[in-house]
C-alpha cells in the first residue's frame, strides 16, 4: 500500500518554485511541512476547525488541511515563512509581540495569515468585523484578548 | 522587575521557526496506534498480516506495566499495560503498533490489525460503577473504588441537628479534555554509536518521564535522554505518562531505528486524559447570621480506566477533600471523597485539577444560603471568608496572607452592584434576563515536597533545583529543571535573574527541557515554576552575586558592603569607581591567581529552593444575559481581581488570566466529553467538542492586588491555575441570578443551549417554545 502512485507537482510557496513528487490524497498542510521543508504551518485538528494550518492561496486565507497538494498547481501560496521582510518582521508579527498575542505560539502562525489576507482585502475593519473574522481560529492559551489588540494595532499600522 | 518586557521566547514563534515536535521528524519511520472500539472486553486475537511492521503486549511482554503508586491504605494500586493485554478497558485503548515510511502508510497499515474482542458490559458512569452489580473494570480490584478517603472533625450531626438553616443539593460536573491545540507526541531515536535513546517528546516533566521510561524498560537511566521542544499547549495533560511514549521508545530501541508518533485530534479527545468528571452531594449548615458551620460532603471522581502516572487518580478526590473549605472559615466538616473507575479514558490533573469543581461546589453553597436569607451574595461572603493570617484550614492546610475580603469588595464596586440590581430590574420589566455571579477562591500554589508527601505519593515532586554560570564574557546561563511551554518562564526568569546580578535579562540564557543539560526536576504544572524555580533561581543569583561583589571588593579595596552592583556595573556606593560586570567574569577566569585565597575560580552557583507552598487568591465576576428561548448564555463582562503576590512580568501575568478564565467559561459553558451507553466516546472532533472562539469571549478586565507573604523567597505566587478555577463558579452563580425568579438550580456544568432548556421546560414559568 505504501507505493501508491505518486505524482509531480509544482507549487508556488511565498515567491519560491517547488517542485514535490506526493501521493494525490497528500494533503496540502502536509506537502508544506513535510515536502517543502515549511514547518511554520501547524496542524492542530487536520478537519478543518482549529485553523492553525491557515495559510494564504491567492491572497485568500484557507485550512491547507482541507486542500490537495495536488489542487494548489499555479496558485501563488503564502506561508507565515514569507511574511517578514527579511529581519523586518511584519507589522503583525511585530504587534502579535508586543501585544503579548502569542504563549505557546502554536495557533500563531494560522492568526498571523488569517488576518493577513484579511487586512490586505479590507484595510478599515471595525471592532465588531474584525472579531467575526478572528473567530473562525482556535487559540487554546491567550483567551484572544491580546490578538484582538494585536490585530487591531496592525490594522492601524498596515494603514499607515 | 515588575516591568512588562516583551518575551524571548516570542521571535521564532512569530516567523515560523518555532519547532514542535511534529517538526523534527524528517528520516523517522512513522508509529500508528491500533486502539480498541470496544469498551470493556477480553482481547481474544491480534491479528497482523505478515508483510506489516506490528507488534502487541506480547512482544512488549518484558516492559513493565505502569503501576502509580500512593503509600494509603485508602488506594488501591491498579496496573495498566502499555499496549492492552488480555482486556480492553476503554474505547482507544492502543492495543497494538505498526510502523511504517509515511504516516499515511502507517494509517492504512493500522486498518489491517483486526483485534477480535468478546465484549463485556461495560460502565461508564461513575455512580453506575458502584452499585454492586456494576462491571469491574479491575477484576483484580474486585470493585471499582480505586480511592475511598474520608475525614471527619466530629461534632457533625451535632452541629447540623442545631444550624438554622440547611442547604443541600447535588452537584454534577461534566468530563472535560484539556484541548492543547498541539495534540502529544514524540520521537524516539535509537543512537547506534552510544546505544542511548533520545525521546523528543512534548510533555511537561522531562525527567520524571527519563526515570518512568528507565523503570518500565529496565534501562539505566544514563541510557535515555528526554528533550522537550516547543510545546503547543499542555494545561496538565502532557504531564502524566503516555503509554504510547513508553512503546514509542521500546520500539526505537528494538528496530534500533528514529520512530514518531504524531497523536492526531481525534486519538487526542479519545485517548489522551479527560478531568473533572465528579458528582458531588452536598450539604452545608448555616447559623442565623448565615455563617457557615459546617460542610458535609460526598464527592465521586470518574477516574476512567486507570491510574495517571505519577500523581495517580488520587489527585482529584484527594485534593478535593483537602481543599474543599477554599476560603471560607468553618471547623466542622465531613467528606468522604472517592475515584471510581469506569470503562472510559483515564483521569489526568487538568488546569486546577479538582478546585474548578470545588470552587462551584462552595460558590453555589453560598448564592444558595444568600437567597434563603435574602442576602446580597457579596454580603454571605464577606461573612465567612478567612481573614486573619496565617490561618489554618480544619484539614491543617496554612493559608499565607491573603486580600479575600478586600478582592469581594474591590470586584463588587468594579461591577457596581448596586447600579447593576437596577440595570437587571429594568431588563427584566422587558423581558430580558441579566444575571450577576461572584466566585471567590484560595490558589494553592508552589507545592513543595512536603504538601505531596502530605498525600503520600511514592513519587514525591517539589523541589526545584537552578544551576548558574556566568561567562566570561558576563552572560548568564541558568540551567533548570522546570519544562515551561508557553508561560514565559524564560523572559520571567530572565528578568529576576538580571535584576539579581545587575545585568540586563537580555544577557541572560534560560536552559530547560533537555535531560542531558539539565539538573533534576519536577518540570511545569500546578501553577510552580515561578515560584520554586524563580526561588531557586533567585538564591542561585545571590550566590553569584555575593562572588561578584566579593571580587569587586577586593579589586577596588572597597568594604563588600559598599557594593553595588547595577546597570552592568559593580561600583563603589556614592562613586564613580567600579568594574564592569563583564571584567569581573573574565577576571574570576582568565585571571583567577588575584582572587582571595580559597576562593574557586568562575563564576558558578547551584541552588534549590522548596517551599511549604503558597496561597493566591482572587474573586471572578460575571455579568450575563440568559435568552430563555434559545437557552444560550451570553457573558456580558467579567471582572477579575487577583491577588498572586509579586509580579515580575505583568503582562505575563494578565495572559495567564485570560487564558485561563477563556478555558473556564470554556467548562462552564461549552466544552464536554461525551460517551454513550456502550462506552463509544461521541466526542471526537472539534465539531463536537466545542472549545470557544473569540466570539465567545468577553473581553476580560483584570485588578491586581499585590500582598507580598513571606511564603515564597521572591514574593511571588503561582497564577497559572486561577482564572480557571474561578470561572465556572462565577458563571454559574451568574445564570442562576439571572435565572433566579424562574427557581431553576444551576447545579450541572456546562450550561449548554439544551441542558438549559430541559431545566427552563421543567419549571413553571419558564417559557421554553418547542
Ligand atoms: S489543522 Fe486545519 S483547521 Fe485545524
Ligand atoms: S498561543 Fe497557544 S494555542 Fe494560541
Amino acid at each position: 500500500m505504501s507505493n501508491r502512485t505518486e505524482v509531480e507537482v509544482r507549487l508556488n510557496v511565498n515567491g519560491r518554485d517547488y517542485r514535490v513528487r506526493v501521493e494525490p490524497r497528500r494533503t496540502l498542510a502536509d506537502t508544506l511541512r513535510d515536502n517543502c521543508g515549511l514547518t511554520g504551518t501547524h496542524l492542530g485538528c487536520e478537519h478543518g476547525v482549529c485553523g492553525a494550518c491557515t495559510i494564504l492561496a491567492d491572497g485568500e486565507p484557507v485550512r491547507a488541511c482541507l486542500m490537495f497538494a495536488v489542487q494548489c498547481e499555479g496558485m501563488e501560496l503564502r506561508t507565515v515563512e514569507g511574511l517578514a521582510d527579511g529581519d523586518r518582521l511584519h507589522p503583525l508579527q511585530q504587534a502579535f509581540w508586543e501585544n503579548h498575542g502569542l504563549q505557546c505560539g502554536f495557533c500563531t502562525p494560522g492568526f498571523l495569515m488569517l488576518a493577513t489576507g484579511y487586512l490586505e482585502q479590507r484595510p478599515e475593519p471595525d471592532e465588531e468585523e474584525l472579531k467575526e473574522m478572528l473567530s473562525s481560529n482556535l487559540c487554546r492559551c491567550t483567551g484572544y484578548q491580546n490578538i484582538l489588540k494585536a490585530v487591531k494595532q496592525a490594522a492601524a499600522e498596515m494603514r499607515g | 522587575m515588575g516591568r512588562s518586557l516583551a518575551r524571548f521566547e516570542d521571535p521564532p514563534l512569530l516567523t515560523g521557526d518555532g519547532r514542535f515536535v511534529a517538526d523534527l521528524n524528517q528520516g523517522a519511520r512513522f508509529l500508528r496506534f491500533v486502539r480498541s472500539p470496544i469498551a470493556h472486553g477480553r482481547i481474544r486475537s491480534v491479528e497482523i498480516p505478515d508483510h506489516l511492521t506490528a507488534f502487541t503486549a506480547e512482544d512488549l511482554h518484558e516492559v513493565s506495566p505502569i503501576r502509580p503508586l500512593l503509600h494509603r491504605e485508602d488506594y488501591l494500586p491498579i496496573e495498566q499495560p502499555v499496549l492492552a493485554s488480555q482486556k480492553v478497558r476503554y474505547v482507544g485503548e492502543p492495543v497494538a503498533v505498526v510502523v511504517a515510511d509515511s504516516p499515511e502508510a502507517a494509517e492504512d497499515a493500522a486498518e489491517q490489525v483486526y483485534v477480535d474482542i468478546q465484549p463485556d458490559r461495560p460502565v461508564v458512569n461513575a455512580l453506575s460503577a458502584l452499585e454492586t452489580n456494576a462491571p469491574v473494570v479491575h477484576d483484580l480490584v474486585g470493585h471499582n473504588v480505586v480511592v475511598d478517603a474520608c475525614f471527619e472533625t466530629g461534632q457533625v450531626a451535632e452541629v447540623f441537628s442545631s444550624a438554622d438553616e440547611i442547604v443541600q443539593f447535588d452537584l454534577r460536573s461534566q468530563r472535560q479534555n484539556a484541548l492543547p491545540l498541539e495534540a502529544r507526541g514524540s520521537i524516539a531515536s535509537y543512537d547506534r554509536r552510544t546505544g542511548r535513546i533520545t525521546l523528543i517528546a512534548s510533555v511537561q516533566s522531562p525527567h520524571v518521564v527519563r526515570t518512568i521510561l528507565a523503570d518500565l524498560l529496565d534501562l539505566p537511566e544514563s541510557d535515555l535522554r528526554v528533550v522537550v521542544p516547543d510545546v503547543g499547549g499542555a494545561f496538565g495533560q502532557k504531564f502524566c505518562l503516555a503509554p504510547e511514549d513508553v512503546v514509542a521508545t521500546w520500539v526505537a530501541g528494538r528496530l534500533r531505528a528514529t520512530v514518531s508518533w504524531i497523536e492526531d485530534r481525534r486519538e487526542n479527545l479519545m485517548s489522551s486524559f479527560h478531568s473533572r468528571d465528579h458528582h458531588y452531594r452536598i450539604r452545608g449548615a448555616f447559623s442565623s447570621e448565615a455563617r457557615l458551620l459546617a460542610v458535609d460532603a460526598d464527592l465521586v471522581c470518574n477516574i476512567g480506566a486507570y491510574s495517571c502516572y505519577p500523581v495517580t487518580c488520587g489527585v482529584e478526590p484527594l485534593m478535593a477533600l483537602a481543599e474543599f473549605p477554599g476560603p471560607y472559615d468553618f471547623r466542622t466538616y465531613r467528606v468522604r471523597s472517592r475515584g471510581v473507575t469506569t470503562n472510559t479514558c483515564p483521569m489526568a490533573p487538568y488546569r486546577g485539577v479538582s478546585r474548578p469543581v470545588i470552587t462551584l461546589a462552595m460558590e453555589r453553597l453560598m448564592d444558595k444560603a444568600a437567597a434563603r436569607f435574602g442576602m446580597e451574595s457579596v454580603e454571605i461572603r464577606r461573612r465567612n471568608l478567612i481573614a486573619d493570617f496565617p490561618y489554618t484550614s480544619v484539614t491543617g492546610l496554612v493559608y499565607d496572607e491573603g486580600s479575600y475580603l478586600e478582592s469581594v469588595n474591590l470586584a463588587a464596586e468594579k461591577i457596581d452592584l448596586d447600579d447593576f440590581r437596577r440595570r437587571q430590574q429594568a431588563a427584566l420589566d422587558q423581558g430580558r434576563r441579566l444575571g450577576v455571579g461572584f466566585s471567590v477562591f484560595s490558589e494553592r500554589t508552589g507545592y513543595g515536597t512536603s504538601a505531596f508527601a502530605a498525600r503520600s505519593m511514592d513519587v514525591t515532586p517539589g523541589f526545584e533545583t537552578v544551576d548558574m554560570t556566568m561567562d566570561p564574557s558576563g552572560n548568564v546561563e541558568a540551567r533548570l529543571g522546570a519544562s515551561p511551554h508557553g508561560q514565559g518562564l524564560e523572559t520571567t526568569l530572565a528578568q529576576l535573574i538580571g535584576d539579581r546580578l545587575g545585568v540586563d535579562p537580555s544577557r541572560v540564557r534560560i536552559v530547560h527541557s533537555d535531560t542531558d543539560r539539565t539538573p533534576y526536576g519536577w518540570g511545569t504544572f500546578a501553577s510552580r515554576s515561578l515560584v520554586i524555580a524563580g526561588g531557586a533561581a533567585r538564591l542561585a543569583s545571590d550566590f553569584l552575586r555575593d562572588k561578584l561583589v566579593a571580587i569587586a571588593a577586593a579589586e577596588l579595596e572597597a568594604a563588600p558592603e559598599d557594593i553595588v552592583v547595577r546597570d552592568g556595573r559593580a561600583t563603589v556606593v556614592g562613586t564613580d569607581t567600579g568594574l564592569e560586570v563583564a571584567e569581573i567574569a573574565r577576571l574570576s577566569y582568565h585571571s583567577s591567581h588575584r582572587l582571595s585565597a580559597g576562593m574557586d575560580p568562575g563564576l558558578t552557583s547551584t541552588a534549590t529552593y522548596n517551599p511549604a507552598g503558597t496561597f493566591s487568591n482572587a474573586c471572578h465576576a460575571a455579568i450575563v444575559e440568559v435568552d430563555e428561548e434559545t437557552g444560550a448564555v451570553r457573558v456580558e463582562r467579567f471582572v477579575v481581581v487577583e491577588d498572586a503576590g509579586r509580579l515580575i512580568n505583568p503582562m505575563i501575568v494578565d495572559g495567564q488570566l485570560h487564558g485561563g478564565i477563556t478555558q473556564g467559561i470554556a467548562g462552564a459553558l461549552y466544552e464536554e466529553i461525551r460517551y454513550d451507553e456502550e462506552g463509544n466516546i461521541l466526542t471526537t472532533s472539534l465539531m463536537d467538542f466545542l472549545p470557544p472562539t473569540m466570539a465567545e469571549i468577553p473581553n476580560i478586565e483584570i485588578h491586581h492586588l499585590e500582598t507580598i507573604s513571606d511564603a515564597t523567597i521572591t514574593g511571588a505566587k503561582g497564577l497559572g491555575e486561577g482564572g480557571t478555577i474561578g470561572a465556572p463558579a462565577a458563571i454559574a452563580n451568574a445564570v442562576a441570578d439571572a435565572l433566579r425568579p424562574l427557581e431553576v438550580e444551576i447545579d450541572e456544568l456546562p450550561i449548554t443551549p439544551a441542558r438549559l432548556r430541559r431545566l427552563l421546560k421543567s419549571v413553571e414559568g419558564g417559557k421554553v417554545i418547542g
